[in-house]
């Protein structure tokens, strides 16, 4: 249809798919701390608050079950450090303190830094893990040969869900040396 | 200059003609001789997968050579074949079909084709800097993208930014076009189908490819500027990669079969010589299936670990999608039933559209179930069913398509025989290649491996035969179109005896430019 008003209805669609675009361009930025909302309130990722809790640690204590606390520890690709938990796995009981720690050692030759990174399956228990004391993402600087214990205190919640009597504690530990600002702190001195 | 004299001018005289047009048909031309070309190219790096895995053991290429060109494979089939090879018959088409004299955006039209050749130079050439092309499949997971990619990743992220925004000024365009060019009296109601779906095709890509742009973005940001939106190390996640990808990526995939349904639209009511049946419904399942599609990205990703709710409401939205696809699908063989079929080379690529297009959906819905998903996932099975939905879905769309409208194209018949010798030799190849890859996904075969376990043998030599037939099978199209371009003979207006719609009552080939003066409003008839 050639009329006198195409252009300007051009205009028109144009000007309101252009926003469309941007719009959606700024929506896929949005969906990266929405992604991050709905992990939290959902534990859709294992990931788990890090955040110590203090509170109602040892209040209640569920005397009719056993939950096995498996523990995990891996270190990222090429990063030259021992990284193991003091026990494969812990039996305990809900609402329960229990202590366990992990060992670290540089035997690289070099000063690094290190960060773990938990995650907790099945991912509906994430938010069930309560941890009183944490090394999460924590720093920790080693020297070359120089080991370290990281303590970890938790209880799992009582209103972990019955049909859930495993849980998976996973630790990963990420080379964070060139990004470290304790390091860069340090090397000021 | 006279405007009786401007209006009658023909295109320009050599390569000027090509760069600066801004003519609908020129620059469709354009988009579907470089989408020829990406197909043969991306069909030639799919020949040194099957060279490779026609036996057990490494022959032909290294494992990283390897990745480069499943990778490359998957890129330039989805982004540099099929894509601009649907925008390429939209824009020859859908100016024909409702009666408008070009696009709505002729310059914009210009320069979305011609900055897609750039990207993919720019693309192809990764190939060949240090450290290879891209490795990690045409998904570019994170971290194997960022943290793992060869350093040519960067190239690869601006090709992807390039090729993006050729989409989207196509879909504006496009969209542009078909709400305000309508001739009088063509109503939303009475557009041929291939119009509706591209329609809907536009605002699924200026829906997804913004995102798309977006997560390139983050990966470059990732990569160069120490942010880590997919690097758990830094408090990010690279499962956040994945939802992100398969936003843009499921919508992505129904941008590819959305107009082949327009297509195989077009061309069963013409041979079955019966007008469509249950247009309206048409209208209403393609719409539909396009919501859908927003909705049910996560089945890409069922092993990443999702809540079971996630897991049901993923699995049940995308099954409710075999329900406008059958829709669609018993509308087409409605249409045939009791028709005076005859079996040319378009309608014979069209019922094999129908038939092996239904095989992949069925497949489809078969990997919808979440528990067997997780047998499913990641292996041949998987390939077999996208290539289904793909190559005898989406390519044969486009093939029917091009010998439909060929002669109205060049003005000459195609050589009938070439056609169907084309025809039965692609079917045949392209079964023999896939469909034992079914069988290699059940018992185990993972997908984007160079070497597999002994067990699989039998079937991998079976499936590359059938490639290699398919591959050279093309060849005889590359003929028939030369041949058609340069003569034989003569096509009348209508062509095809039960051809509707208005693309047909223009001349043979058809004019440099039609509709100056919208058609006889009589002429235009609902579908």
């Amino acid at each position: 249809m050639k009329t006198d008003k195409a252009p300007s209805k051009n205009k028109t669609v144009v000007t309101k798919l252009s926003f469309a675009v941007v719009g959606m361009f700024a929506f896929g930025f949005a969906l990266v701390p929405l992604y991050d909302v709905i992990c939290d309130i959902t534990g859709l990722n294992g990931k788990t608050s890090n955040l110590v809790v203090q509170a109602e640690a040892g209040e209640i204590i569920d005397e009719s079950r056993e939950i096995t606390v498996q523990f995990i520890a891996r270190e990222s690709a090429d990063m030259g450090w021992g990284f193991t938990p003091s026990a494969a796995q812990v039996k305990v009981k809900p609402g329960e303190v229990n202590m366990i720690s992990y060992k670290v050692t540089n035997s690289s030759d070099k000063v690094m830094v290190g960060q773990a990174i938990p995650s907790v399956a099945p991912n509906a228990a994430a938010g069930h893990l309560n941890k009183v004391e944490c090394f999460c993402f924590e720093e920790q600087i080693l020297q070359p040969g120089e080991s370290a214990d990281m303590p970890l205190r938790f209880f799992v919640d009582p209103a972990l869900s019955a049909d859930i009597s495993k849980l998976t504690l996973s630790y990963t530990l990420y080379d964070i040396t060139e990004k470290s600002d304790k390091l860069k702190a340090l090397a000021a001195r | 200059m006279s405007a009786a004299h401007d209006h009658h001018h023909g295109p320009a005289k050599g390569i000027s003609r090509w760069l600066f047009t801004t003519n609908h048909k020129d620059i469709g031309t354009m988009y579907l001789l470089f989408s020829f070309a990406m197909f043969l190219l991306g069909g030639t790096f799919a020949l040194v997968i099957r060279a490779e895995l026609f036996q057990p053991g490494l022959q032909f290429v290294e494992p990283n050579f390897f990745n480069q060109m499943t990778t490359m494979h998957g890129l330039i089939m989805v982004f540099g074949a099929v894509m601009p090879a649907f925008v390429g018959l939209a824009n020859w088409m859908i100016p024909l079909m409702i009666g408008a004299p070009d696009m709505a955006l002729p310059r914009m039209n210009n320069w979305s084709f011609w900055i897609l050749p750039f990207a993919f130079a720019m693309m192809v050439s990764t190939l060949f800097m240090e450290g290879g092309g891209p490795n990690f499949g045409w998904t570019f997971y994170a971290p194997l993208s960022t943290t793992y990619g060869p350093p040519s990743t960067t190239f690869f992220i601006f090709a992807v930014h390039i090729l993006g925004a050729s989409s989207i000024m196509g879909a504006i365009n496009v969209i542009a076009t078909i709400l305000n060019m309508r001739a009088p009296g063509m109503t939303l109601m009475k557009m041929p189908l291939f119009v509706w779906t591209w329609l809907i095709t536009a605002y699924l890509l200026i829906a997804v490819m913004p995102v798309l742009a977006g997560v390139v973005t983050m990966m470059l940001f990732d990569i160069h500027f120490g942010t880590a939106f997919f690097d758990a190390a830094g408090g990010g996640d690279p499962v956040l990669f994945q939802h992100l990808f398969w936003f843009f990526g499921h919508p992505e995939v129904y941008i590819m079969i959305l107009p082949a349904f327009g297509i195989v639209s077009a061309i069963i009511p013409t041979f079955a010589r019966k007008r469509l049946f249950g247009y309206e419904s048409m209208v209403y399942a393609t719409a539909s299936i396009a919501f859908l599609s927003f909705i049910v990205w996560a089945h890409h990703m069922f092993t990443v670990g999702m809540p079971l709710a996630g897991q049901l409401f993923f699995m049940y939205a995308t099954m409710l999608i075999a329900v406008p696809t059958g829709v669609k699908v018993f509308n087409w063989v409605a249409t045939m039933f009791r028709g005076s079929m005859t079996f040319e080379t378009p309608m014979l690529f069209a019922i094999a559209f129908v038939v092996l297009f239904t095989i992949g959906g069925f497949t489809g819905v078969m990997l919808a179930i979440t528990p067997v998903d997780f047998q499913y996932h990641d292996t041949y099975f998987v390939v077999a069913h996208f290539h289904y939905v793909l190559v005898p879905g989406a390519v044969f769309s486009i093939m029917a398509a091009t010998y439909y409208w060929l002669p109205k194209w060049t003005g000459y018949m195609y050589d009938e025989n070439l056609g169907k010798l084309h025809f039965w030799l692609s079917f045949i190849g392209v079964n023999v290649l896939f469909f034992p890859q079914h069988f290699l996904g059940l018992a185990g075969m993972p997908r984007r491996i160079p070497d597999y376990a002994l067990q699989f043998a039998d079937f991998n030599w079976i499936s590359s035969v059938g490639g290699f037939l398919f591959g050279f099978s093309q060849l005889i199209l590359v003929y028939i179109v030369y041949k058609c371009a340069r003569g034989g003979k003569p096509a009348s207006a209508q062509v095809w005896e039960g051809a509707q719609g208005l693309e047909w009552t223009v001349p043979s080939p058809a004019p440099y430019h039609t509709f100056e003066t919208p058609p006889d409003p009589a002429l235009i008839k609902a579908p």
